[in-house]
């Protein structure tokens, strides 16, 4: 193998090690995703470019020769593939589950490599990758030409965001290096790119396990190619830093940095723009603006400081700025919403629910959002919109969002850190989805409540109560119903004003198009929730009687709530007495089939964790019930 | 235009991680080994919180074999920086009979390192401690998040971590579970030394050679620091110029024979270097996968 000029030389470190890190300290950053199957030769080379850089040590090569000879798929060869596999599970099964980092340097850039090895998870896994990015090696083997896979990934790696693409023809050697195999695969994948909107990317014809044209161009089997070598292209593109510096300020807050009451500073990673010291600065989404007074960094005070900065900054005024609000150019802020519309990569085993509230966390902001159906689920190969009432594992989307407060973004094709977000489960607290915002739906500063003269504390007076909503969950046949119409007996003997909302008479009307889906029962509860919240403002004591078989839910119409007002009242009957009475003759449907989603036969049950009471149907009569629930939430007043 | 050089990149994205688990957590802490990488972790640290001072202690587990020269260190720093310092030890050791020259090295970082880690982060209820891994320092780390979350039990499963996009963190977690935060994962070691040099960061002076009284015992180089180091019948201290490329208990480290006295020429050294860093530790021998399983107990 010849010595590359761009990769390290022993010769320099060994005469002048200080010329050698003095050059060193210059390096810029170059982070990219290479993407293809593993027959298409990806492990073998990031192997070679490690190794190319002296980043494989003797001692690894020896574990790695004798992990070849164990696990290898390659015979006696070295099998570089195991180089950048990891866990031992995966290794045992073969497959490779997630994204791997690896690092090579060379004279002038340090490279960072995410390698996304090709399976079924692969669109997960790929679209973490290539979410920190600044340019995807594509790899087709010059054998087969372009696959489904070129296609997906090349899309997968548009939908991200990413600029910059290198097509890799590898497998050179085994075409005979023969350029019209090379043109012809270029020209395939040239009008597929301007398709999808790729508008520019280099094609390098290679052979990772050769050597060709990794390290410097042209090798002596490919005289008719006239481009750079890939560590050659890798090591002079630009890097998207210099981009992001062109656009206007915007700087998340991440932290308040209050050491003594003369400092007040607001801590941040710079993700667009340039800021000066002097430089008018807005409050988003409070619209507050400020002077910026300075840049404090421990290595002393910055008169600017540009976008990939991590900087501290105080401003001239005592205005409000917390964790979650964005500090941006006065004069060009970005926009706060709480409707926008966003394509979503789904990440979960469980798919995803609309109508249930996910935290949403962009940047520093961290709120609750709730989706609605996607309007299509995009096929990753052939990108046809598909009509979907959710998204499985793998599945990319495009959705409505709303969310509980305003949050600051902007478009993922100008700004992927502000426009960029991930979806997290709150029960699991799992990462269950990516999402890239698309544009706003409307601007939050156009909605407005409409304050009200008589407040709920007036209608709540009148009728000499504190308003609640006694909310009855448990298994279909439990007593809910009963139960309830026995306590709304008793408080109207006792002159309250009451109303029950019972789960079969809300389907009648209010709830007639919904079904039984996950989906539709979550809707099912939201309106109610809504609908009993409106009932306690008027000043009413709700009952709800839903079996409401999800915490999610249960949890959200309880956010929904001043504090106090929700009282979780779980009707524990076992499902064996449950199914035993069968008041409506559903369970025998159930469990003949006739009846699809029967909460406790096919579809769960979520029994509450910590209700405010509970009552035990077995020993209780429903009076007897009834009358403990009343003692519970007394005084009414 | 300013175009930002890679350890200003990486510092950026570490001096990020700091301050997001500080604004998301509840009680963090950082486990301090007072080797090259915690000495980088503690000046990003000090960076991130710049001018307050970090706004967490230090953890040192100290296993009773740690080299002299590096506990003198640790006392001056975090008397210099006014750090809080907390040291977890297991007390019982001696009585127990643990010790590194008749313990099986499972069993001893288990005892000395392992327990009573995981002892001190459930009696202060640390919910995040950084730690100063680096993706690059052996295969099973190359997967590893930066947030990497742990049972109540701070076992890691594997099958269980969540995907980190962009440069979004899920720091959500149950009551009792916790996470360990690696905000180095994407520096090298390379990167570490340059930063070090660069930065003037005070290391201990094990990493720059000297002569130093060693013995040669299975192919490895072990100092003799104190006098509680068992020599074997016939064994004699010889001097020999060497250093160390990482640091742990001092009768398991392995030195190297170097002339390396100043930064420049240890970073010399690493780069015409032939063996990683983990070969000098006597713990990361025997199965290939054996990290990876030290990991899911609860060690770093």
């Amino acid at each position: 193998m010849d010595t590359p000029s761009s990769f390290q030389t022993d010769a320099l470190i060994a005469e002048d090690i200080d010329a050698y890190l003095h050059a060193h300290q210059h390096k810029s950053l170059l982070r990219f995703i290479t993407c293809g199957s593993v027959d298409d030769g990806k492990s073998t080379l990031i192997g070679r470019l490690l190794y190319d850089s002296k980043m494989i040590f003797e001692d690894q090569l020896a574990a790695l020769e004798s992990d070849s000879k164990r696990h290898g798929t390659q015979g006696e060869e070295i099998d570089f593939a195991l180089l950048v596999d990891g866990l031992a599970a995966e290794r045992e099964q073969g497959i490779t589950i997630d994204v791997a980092y690896r690092f090579f340097t060379t004279e002038k850039r340090k490279f960072i490599v995410a390698d996304t090895p090709g399976h079924e998870q692969y669109t997960r896994n790929m679209v973490t990758g290539a979410s920190t990015a600044d340019l995807a090696v594509i790899l087709v083997d010059a054998r087969k030409g372009m696959l489904q896979q070129t296609r997906r990934h090349s899309w997968l790696v548009h939908l991200l965001g990413i600029r910059h693409v290198v097509l890799a023809v590898n497998k050179m050697d085994l075409v005979g290096y023969d350029q019209a195999t090379f043109d012809a695969i270029v020209a395939d994948y040239r009008s597929f790119a301007k398709d999808i909107g790729i508008e520019q990317f280099t094609a390098v014809p290679i052979s990772g396990f050769k050597g060709d044209n990794i390290t410097a161009a042209p090798s002596a089997n490919t005289p008719w190619y006239e481009g750079p070598a890939l560590i050659q292209h890798l090591e002079t593109v630009e890097v998207d830093n210099a981009a992001a510096q062109a656009q206007p300020f915007r700087m998340p807050v991440q932290w308040v940095n209050r050491p003594n009451l003369d400092f007040r500073g607001f801590a941040g990673l710079i993700p667009s723009g340039t800021v000066r010291v002097g430089d008018p600065v807005r409050i988003v989404p409070s619209g507050k603006t400020s002077t910026v007074k300075a840049i404090t960094t421990f290595d002393g005070e910055l008169q600017e400081a540009v976008a990939g900065q991590s900087v501290t900054i105080s401003l001239t005024d005592e205005v409000d700025c917390s964790r979650g609000d964005v500090i941006a150019a006065a004069g060009d802020p970005p926009q706060a919403s709480d409707q926008f519309s966003a394509t979503l990569v789904w990440m979960d085993e469980e798919a995803l629910k609309p109508g249930r509230g996910y935290w949403l966390k962009l940047g520093t902001q961290t709120v609750t959002a709730t989706v609605q159906p996607p309007k299509y689920e995009i096929d990753v190969n052939s990108r046809e919109h598909l009509a979907a009432k959710t998204l499985e594992m793998n599945a990319i989307g495009v959705a409505e969002f709303a969310t509980d407060k305003p949050i600051t973004f902007e478009p993922y094709a100008d700004n992927r850190q502000l426009g960029g977000f991930i979806l997290i489960d709150k029960f699991t607290n799992a990462t269950v989805a990516a999402g890239m915002i698309a544009f706003s739906l409307r601007r939050a500063d156009n909605v407005h409540w409409q304050p009200t003269a008589i407040t709920r504390e007036d209608h709540a007076g009148m009728k000499n109560q504190t308003p609640r909503v006694l909310w009855f969950t448990g298994l279909s046949g439990s007593g809910k119903s009963t139960i309830a119409n026995e306590v709304e007996k008793q408080l109207n003997l006792m002159n309250r004003h009451t109303f029950l909302l019972d789960g079969d008479n809300v389907r009648h009307g209010l709830n007639r198009d919904l079904g039984f889906t996950e989906a539709d029962r979550i809707e099912n509860i939201r309106r109610v929730g809504e609908v009993a919240k409106l009932m306690a403002d008027a000043g009413l004591i709700v009952l709800t009687a839903f079996i409401s078989p999800f915490r999610a839910e249960r949890r959200m119409v309880r956010d929904m709530l001043p504090e106090g007002e929700f009282i979780e009242i779980f009707v524990d009957t076992p499902l064996e007495v449950a199914e035993t009475r069968d008041v409506k003759g559903l369970y025998k449907k159930a469990r003949a089939g006739q009846l699809k989603n029967f909460t406790g036969i096919d579809s769960p049950y979520e029994p509450p964790e910590s209700p405010e009471i509970r009552v035990n149907t077995v020993d209780m009569t429903p009076q007897e019930a009834a009358r403990f629930i009343i003692q519970q939430i007394l005084p009414l007043k | 235009m300013r175009s930002l050089t890679h350890l200003e990149r990486l510092e950026a994205e570490s001096i990020h991680i700091f301050r997001e688990v500080v604004a998301e957590a509840e009680n963090p802490v950082m486990l301090y080994s007072v080797g090259k990488d915690s000495s980088v972790m503690l000046h990003l640290a000090r960076k991130a919180f710049y001018p307050a001072p970090p706004p967490f202690p230090m953890l040192h587990v100290a296993s009773g074999w740690d080299f002299s020269d590096l506990i003198t260190h640790r006392d001056k720093t975090v008397r210099e920086y006014g750090l809080r310092l907390i040291i977890a030890e297991n007390e019982e050791a001696e009585a127990q009979g643990i010790n590194p020259f008749d313990t099986g090295s499972a069993l001893y970082s288990q005892a000395q390192l392992t327990d009573p880690l995981k002892r001190a982060l459930t009696a202060h209820g640390f919910d995040a401690a950084f730690g100063g891994g680096r993706r690059d320092e052996e295969k099973a780390r190359a997967k590893e998040r930066i947030f990497s979350f742990r049972t109540a039990a701070h076992r890691w499963d594997p099958k269980n971590q969540r995907p980190e996009l962009w440069n979004l963190y899920n720091a959500k977690k149950s009551k009792g579970e916790s996470i360990r935060v690696f905000p180095i994962s994407n520096w090298t070691e390379l990167d570490i030394w340059q930063y070090i040099a660069l930065e003037n960061i005070e290391i201990v002076p094990l990493y720059f050679s000297k002569p130093r009284p060693t013995v040669e015992r299975d192919g490895m180089i072990l100092v003799v620091d104190d006098d509680r180091f068992r020599l074997e019948p016939g064994e004699e201290p010889e001097t020999r110029s060497v250093r160390f490329r990482t640091l742990g208990c001092y009768p398991l480290t392995g030195a190297t024979v170097s002339d390396a006295a100043d930064m420049n020429t240890i970073i010399q050294e690493m780069l015409l270097a032939t063996s990683s860093e983990r070969q000098g530790r006597a713990i990361d021998k025997g199965q290939s996968a054996s990290m990876e399983d030290k990991k899911q107990e609860g060690y770093f």
